[in-house]
């Protein structure tokens, strides 16, 4: 058999490439990532049977990168799947509905290929009643729902989950937006159902019964995140809290009502029952005299999510500067600079920081003295989201020097074009230091005056950069170049507003596909330069955005037409059928 | 740091979002970029204005800020609801009760009532009946002229439509009520028996 020759008697050891699949797969389920999976599955043909085998979870990062069948026959064996769909910049209402990211084509494939799939997660793709339907009667041993910014359904396919999904552990739905049909969904799980771990209905507008919902939340005993939704009133949810004191995570919806100091005391017990509680959300509406209802939970809280809450003053920072052990904040800009600093001297475990701002419309709040003193004092900080109203370079240097361990910088003037306040420069000297300190960081989103210079940091910096975001920044097409040259792990670029042309994308253009996406929009891009894109690179998928009202047929177009909106990402399945008339495939 | 008794007071303020679009809003703004930061000097110190005046007239860029459309959207229907809230016809007294204002045809003056006082809808009506047995123009001797089927009562809903109280579940019932008027005689009869739309 082998040539293990050596060994004294017995059997010699097979060789390593002769060894069944089966210890392979064992092997390979000690990788820590899908990258190291993949990496080790492109080395010989019976790693790659081996491994995509074995593959149970499956991230499909971009849902137009491959075709559901294809990658349905690639790993016939997951059990757990996450497709996401539309751009990042759909977030922020900058693709027009009805873009695409469909959610059933996936669905439809996974009920036929993986029988046994427990976990499905779907981020900004639209997910319809009839998908939520076939979900419920395809999978006999699904578990996990997670839908995030997701749009498409309503109540009633909800009613479909409840009522078919017979081992359901978890349902979360995080910030999409679902239509109320007035259907008592959660009256359908059955009453034998008992398997519940996570239960997250925050973003869903509209009435439920409470009764139910006690009884559910009553006989779940495995229950440990409940996330409500607004309308639940407040003595209802001292109520769900003494029958759920095992609960580790709790969003508690708009908690909101007058002081009254019966319900204080009520929501105070409640609360103290609660000893394994770790996580807190929502206070929406929330009233700074209920706030101490909180302090004996504030000890264990490891993550705190106050960001739409609207509650401001001394009785906030009061409360967030007895959560000594917090490792996350998200909180609103009404917490000021001073709040901030407050979370600087309380908060050493601090490890992300997010800062929303209160009015979408103003210039903001906070400055740079908020963001200084939590770098300063939290060496544990390593991923931060500020929208403020001014930054200087001296700010954004010692930022840099205090945390070099930052993975994730996100900054975001409210003002575009704004200017270092005090020397009146632009920014880059600032955001230059952060790239060169910061050896780590993954994600960047850079605002503020910037000239092509900051790019050229970037560029030659952020080695290990994978996000990228930029608006109203650079001067010309050396900015795009330098990136585009540079930051070798780039993986998606988005640009909006920027003087960047056709040139460098096209000298660049094999760099587009070693990255997921690109997307840019008013920018300074032809028609022209996107058919030649289109054309070099046959595994890129160039799409063209138009005005929804407006579509012209690309092929009568002449080369200079300015191109508005353009998003183009790598794909093995080849163009998309699925395109609204508004998006038009290069 | 805000007092906290001024907090009430800027909550009403401090979510000022127009809906998009409105003419509020798309006023350019009135000077160039650049000089934003002189801008947000200034502004340091001057308090958003208490009514609900757009910030320093800007033009609305699509997309910007960065945030996410459901965030805005949250936000700017808890605005509009602040603004209805501006004439409440319901009252949240201290000790989370539920005012409304009760007024029966003929009476010389209203009353108020605490909805969250009565567990269904018999409670509430034998409350009605007493709190308006003075009203219901009967025989000075005292003999009991309040006769039910003479009345009807009816509320007024969210969407100002006039309802036949006793249609929907109590709960709802109350989170919907905006006041409640007792109507007497023919008009009574003839609501019982109208065709609800």
């Amino acid at each position: 058999m082998g040539r293990g020759g050596s060994r004294a008697t017995g059997a010699a050891a097979p060789p390593w490439h002769a060894l069944p699949d089966e210890v392979w797969e064992h092997a390979f389920s000690f990788l820590p990532t899908a990258a190291d999976r993949g990496a080790a599955a492109g080395a010989c043909s019976s790693w790659l049977r081996a491994e995509r085998r074995s593959r149970h979870h499956l991230a499909v990062a971009n849902c137009y990168a491959a075709a559901p069948r294809d990658a349905i026959e690639r790993f016939p064996a997951v059990r757990a799947a996450e497709v996401k769909g539309k751009p990042h910049f759909a977030d922020f209402g900058l693709v027009p509905p009805a873009w695409g990211g469909a959610a059933a084509p996936w669905i439809a494939a996974a009920a036929d290929g993986w029988p046994l799939l427990e976990e499905l997660s779907f981020k900004r793709m639209v997910v319809t009643d009839e998908c939520l339907e076939m979900i419920a009667a395809s999978f006999r041993n699904f578990q996990v729902l997670r839908l995030v910014s997701c749009d498409g359904f309503s109540t009633a396919g909800l009613a479909a989950i409840a009522a078919g999904c017979r081992q359901l552990r978890e349902l979360d739905l995080q910030e999409n937006e679902i239509e109320d049909c007035s259907i008592h969904w959660l009256s359908l799980f059955p009453e034998s159902f008992t398997s519940l771990v996570t239960l997250n209905f925050s973003c869903l507008d509209g009435e439920v019964n409470i009764t139910v919902l006690e009884r559910l939340v009553t006989r779940c005993r495995n229950l440990k995140t409940l996330k409500l939704n607004n309308a639940i009133p407040l003595d209802k949810l001292a109520s769900l809290l003494q029958k759920a004191p095992q609960l580790v995570e709790l969003g508690t919806g708009k908690f909101s009502a007058d002081y009254h100091p019966d319900l204080f005391a009520k929501l105070e017990v409640a609360f103290g029952g609660c000893k394994s509680l770790r996580k807190l959300s929502g206070a929406w509406d929330a009233v700074p005299d209920y706030l101490p209802a909180f302090y004996c939970v504030c000890d264990g809280l490891t993550s705190l999510n106050l960001s739409y809450a609207t509650v401001r003053g001394p009785e906030l920072i009061k409360f967030i500067s007895r959560c000594k052990n917090l490792q996350q904040l998200w909180v609103m800009d009404l917490i000021e600079d001073l709040g901030l600093a407050v979370v600087a001297s309380s908060c050493s475990k601090l490890q992300e920081l997010r800062v929303f701002p209160s009015d979408h419309f103003g210039l903001g709040v906070l400055t740079e003295r908020g963001l200084v003193d939590v770098s300063a004092s939290c060496p544990m900080l390593e991923s931060v989201l500020y929208f403020c109203r001014r930054m200087t370079n001296e700010a954004l240097i010692t930022i840099a020097k205090n945390r070099p361990n930052f993975t994730c910088f996100r900054l975001c003037i409210l003002e575009p074009h704004t200017p270092d306040y005090i020397t009146q420069h632009p920014l880059d000297a600032g955001f230059s230091a952060i790239v060169e300190s910061c050896k780590g960081l993954r994600r960047l989103s850079i605002s503020g005056l910037l000239t092509d210079l900051v790019f050229r940091s970037i560029g030659a910096h952020a080695d290990r950069l994978e996000m990228l975001s930029i608006a109203f920044a650079g001067n010309s097409d050396l900015g795009l170049n330098y990136i585009l040259s540079g930051c070798k792990s780039l993986k998606k670029l988005e640009i909006r507003d920027c003087p960047f042309g056709d040139k460098p994308l096209l000298a660049n253009a094999a760099k587009l596909e070693t990255m997921r996406s690109l997307w840019m929009s008013s920018c300074l891009l032809t028609l022209g330069a996107c058919r030649q894109l289109a054309r070099k690179m046959p595994h890129l998928s160039v799409e063209i955005m138009n005005d929804p009202g407006w579509s012209c047929p690309l092929d009568s177009l002449p080369d200079e037409s300015p191109v508005e909106k353009l998003y183009v990402y790598r794909t093995i399945a080849g163009p998309r059928s699925d395109t609204p008339s508004y998006v038009q495939i290069v | 740091m805000e007092a906290a008794a001024d907090v009430e007071n800027l909550k009403a303020t401090e979510l000022r979002l127009g809906l998009p679009g409105t003419e509020e809003e798309a006023a350019p703004p009135p000077s160039t970029p650049r000089a934003g930061s002189k801008r947000a000097l200034a502004g340091e110190e001057a308090k958003k204005p208490v009514a609900a005046a757009p910030p320093a007239a800007k033009a609305q860029v699509v997309g910007w800020p960065p945030v996410r459309s459901y965030r805005k959207s949250c936000f700017q229907a808890s605005n509009k609801s602040k603004v209805a809230a501006a004439a409440p016809q319901q009252e949240e007294a201290a000790g989370g009760g539920l005012f409304v204002k009760v007024s029966m045809d003929g009476a010389p003056y209203l009353r108020k009532i605490d909805l969250k006082m009565y567990k269904g809808y018999r409670e509430l009506r034998e409350a009605l009946e007493a709190m308006f047995l003075c009203f219901s123009g009967g025989a000075a001797d005292g003999a009991a002229a309040f006769n039910p089927s003479d009345f009807a009562v009816t509320y007024e809903d969210k969407d100002g439509d006039l309802m036949l109280v006793g249609d929907v579940p109590f709960e709802m019932f109350i989170s919907t009520c905006k006041r409640l008027r007792i109507m007497k005689g023919s008009e009574a009869r003839g609501l019982e028996g109208a065709t609800r739309e």
